[in-house]
């Protein structure tokens, strides 16, 4: 991916947004080139949403600048609208309209009509396997199917850059899995997509992603970098009882955290092959039954789990 | 007293011609975390809905803390806490003034009101903030607060209604730290949730699909009875161009999206392997890693509500 670098479509130099006493966004550099696929992830109030409305134009900057496609966003914002798709957390569909209905609604705004929106709509529609449910009233819609109305809406202006805020959240994984099917095949199709998410196995999707707290990016760049760059080497461990298995492999020397990640733990350490040992040592010593202790890849909700520590503040 | 903290038998709801949740039969015991999932719109909030005697079933029966919920929905309401992704705090009070707030609102006794504030907000890990606005704290701290209202009753069982929806790992984290001192204190704790990591986290899961449920059972239990065979975890690039490709495969079952990779699950497990790299080689995918794995919740989850889906329960 980085071997052809591509044009930027959305650029954000020293962006900040200050709310009366909070600064929301501060100081963030942004790249995202043509086609690629960007994921925001950080905990909440970490900006994510305050950075996509400033790049759609929605909100303005109390500094720096961010152009999308090319254009300026506080003074060319027409050519920019033009341009974006916007999918904001809070859905945006009219509910008492069907799913045609709002396709139609959402086009004539941007001026689709005729021959045009109906062919657009048709394809969108099937292209989301949505086509069976186009008579549907859109609050009779699951919310899988009404994350995939909203991202049909966003498309009907053949947008460049599609921004999408939170768009699979509370979404059960089946339909988050057909959503991302869609991103990737609009991906193929050269459309840049900035997202955010709370869920990190979908960033580990992403091109790239950036690690946004308290506003600032504490990391950015493709997931397997932001890996190694940690120098940090994962052991997972499944004991009986976790609970117990927890304090005794924090109190482990070498091991900097532990965390349970579903019914397992994840031990953070420099060197994995020096801690084992002394680890399941300390595990056996303290009663724990031990089933499995084996290094595993180090995924980026450790590694946020990681920098956040590092920055040293308090965890949210 | 061996009563089951919630106790539902065919329980079952229905809007006009349309049974949101029919013939549900399960039981929460004391200090059990018990996970409720499935897609949106199979009936998970209506049957915490009705368990907490805010709806009436159209047929069968469901006790909590020994009270029948279609008969006795007052006893009920007193004994169970209730907290959603949607719960309602005052933005423009401060944290111990909603304590204070739905404390009367629940009926907790003046004398014991202070001393429940006082562990709501330890529990909850809130104590620096007890007189911030609660519109100044994220949304994470929020969803403590939110828990730490419906417990000051010191119900028996709490309904936690997708608690974690859009919170960072870190606050669900704290948050399910919170639910198993509570599960520990003999606490019933009846969760849904779409994040698979917490359902893996649960005692027992219940999978409902279509207003039923499907599947109950640990997650190693699930984990055990199904898909085991034949799963594939792939390393490729364009993963989803790869499902696309895999998907219309034949010898491949299933293939999506998984993490930054793709799951496969083939039919011949001897030669899928070898099959997966062949159609990933011959389109250019450059398949860096085909190898069998464990299946995890999730692909269970998918398994399970697909193989429904085939057979049209809806």
């Amino acid at each position: 991916m980085a071997s052809k670098r591509k044009r930027a479509m959305i650029e954000a130099r020293g962006l900040r947004m200050a709310f009366a006493g909070l600064t929301a966004v501060d100081g963030i550099d942004l790249e995202v080139a043509a086609g690629e696929i960007f994921g925001l992830v950080g905990p909440d109030g970490a900006g994510k949403t305050t950075m996509m409305r400033m790049l759609c134009g929605a909100l303005t900057p109390t500094g720096g600048t961010a152009r999308v496609a090319g254009f300026g966003v506080l003074t060319q914002a027409e050519e920019v609208k033009r341009r974006i798709g916007y999918v904001p957390q809070r859905l945006s569909l009219y509910s008492e309209l069907t799913v045609d209905e709002n396709v139609g609604f959402v086009a004539r705004v941007h001026g689709v009509k005729g021959r045009l929106l109906e062919d657009r709509r048709e394809r969108l529609l099937s292209f989301s396997r949505l086509g069976r449910f186009r008579k549907r009233l859109a609050r009779d819609l699951s919310g899988g199917m009404r994350q995939k109305l909203a991202l049909v809406c966003a498309l009907v202006h053949e947008p460049q850059v599609l921004l999408l805020d939170e768009p699979t959240t509370g979404v059960d994984p089946v339909s988050r899995g057909e959503f991302w099917e869609i991103l990737m095949d609009l991906v193929g199709r050269d459309i840049t997509i900035l997202l955010t998410t709370a869920y990190l196995e979908e960033a580990e999707r992403c091109a790239r992603v950036g690690l946004l707290h308290r506003g600032r990016l504490l990391a950015e760049g493709r997931p397997e970098e932001i890996r190694r760059e940690l120098g940090l080497e994962l052991l997972e461990v499944t004991c009986e009882p976790l609970a117990k298995g927890r304090e005794a492999a924090a109190e482990t020397p070498g091991v900097r955290w532990v965390e349970a990640f579903g019914d397992r733990l994840h031990a953070a350490t420099r060197s994995a092959s020096e801690v084992e040992r002394p680890l399941r040592a300390a595990l056996e010593a303290a009663g724990v039954r031990v089933t499995s202790l084996r290094r595993i890849q180090t995924g980026l909700e450790d590694a946020f789990f990681e920098l956040v520590r590092r920055g040293r503040e308090e965890p949210a | 007293m061996s009563e089951s903290a919630v106790e539902v038998s065919g329980l079952t709801k229905r809007f006009g011609d349309f049974a949101a949740v029919e013939g549900v039969s399960f039981a929460v015991e004391r200090g059990e975390v018990f996970g409720l999932l499935g897609p949106n719109g199979a009936g998970k909030s209506t049957t915490i809905r009705m368990l907490c005697g805010i709806l009436a079933p159209t047929s069968g029966e469901g006790r909590v803390g020994g009270h029948d919920v279609g008969r006795e929905p007052e006893a009920v309401r007193e004994r169970i806490g209730y907290m959603s992704q949607r719960f309602s705090l005052y933005l423009d009070l401060t944290t111990e003034e909603n304590l204070e707030f739905y404390g009367g609102i629940y009926g907790v006794a003046r004398e014991r009101l202070s001393e429940r504030i006082g562990w709501a907000l330890e529990m909850a890990g809130l104590e620096e903030q007890r007189h911030r606005l609660t519109g100044e704290l994220p949304t994470g701290w929020r969803q403590r607060l939110a828990l730490g209202c419906a417990l000051l009753h010191e119900p028996e069982v709490v309904f936690l209604d997708e608690p974690t929806a859009g919170v960072d790992p870190i606050s669900r984290r704290r948050f399910w730290e919170v639910i198993y001192g509570l599960a520990e204190a003999g606490v019933a704790c009846l969760v849904t949730t779409h994040y698979m990591d917490e359902a893996e986290r649960c005692d027992r899961v219940a999978l409902m699909y279509g207003g039923r449920v499907i599947a109950l059972d640990s997650p190693e239990g699930l984990k055990r009875q199904s898909v085991a065979a034949g799963l594939l975890e792939v390393a490729c690039e364009e993963p989803g161009r790869a499902v696309a490709l895999l998907q219309k495969t034949a010898g491949v079952k299933r293939a999506r999206l998984y993490g930054a990779g793709v799951h496969v699950v083939v039919s011949e497990p001897a030669t899928g392997a070898r099959l997966v790299r062949e159609a990933l080689e011959a389109a250019g995918l450059r398949p860096s890693r085909v190898e069998a794995a464990e299946a995890s919740l999730e692909d269970v989850f998918v398994a399970l509500i697909q193989e429904a889906e085939a057979g049209g329960a809806r």
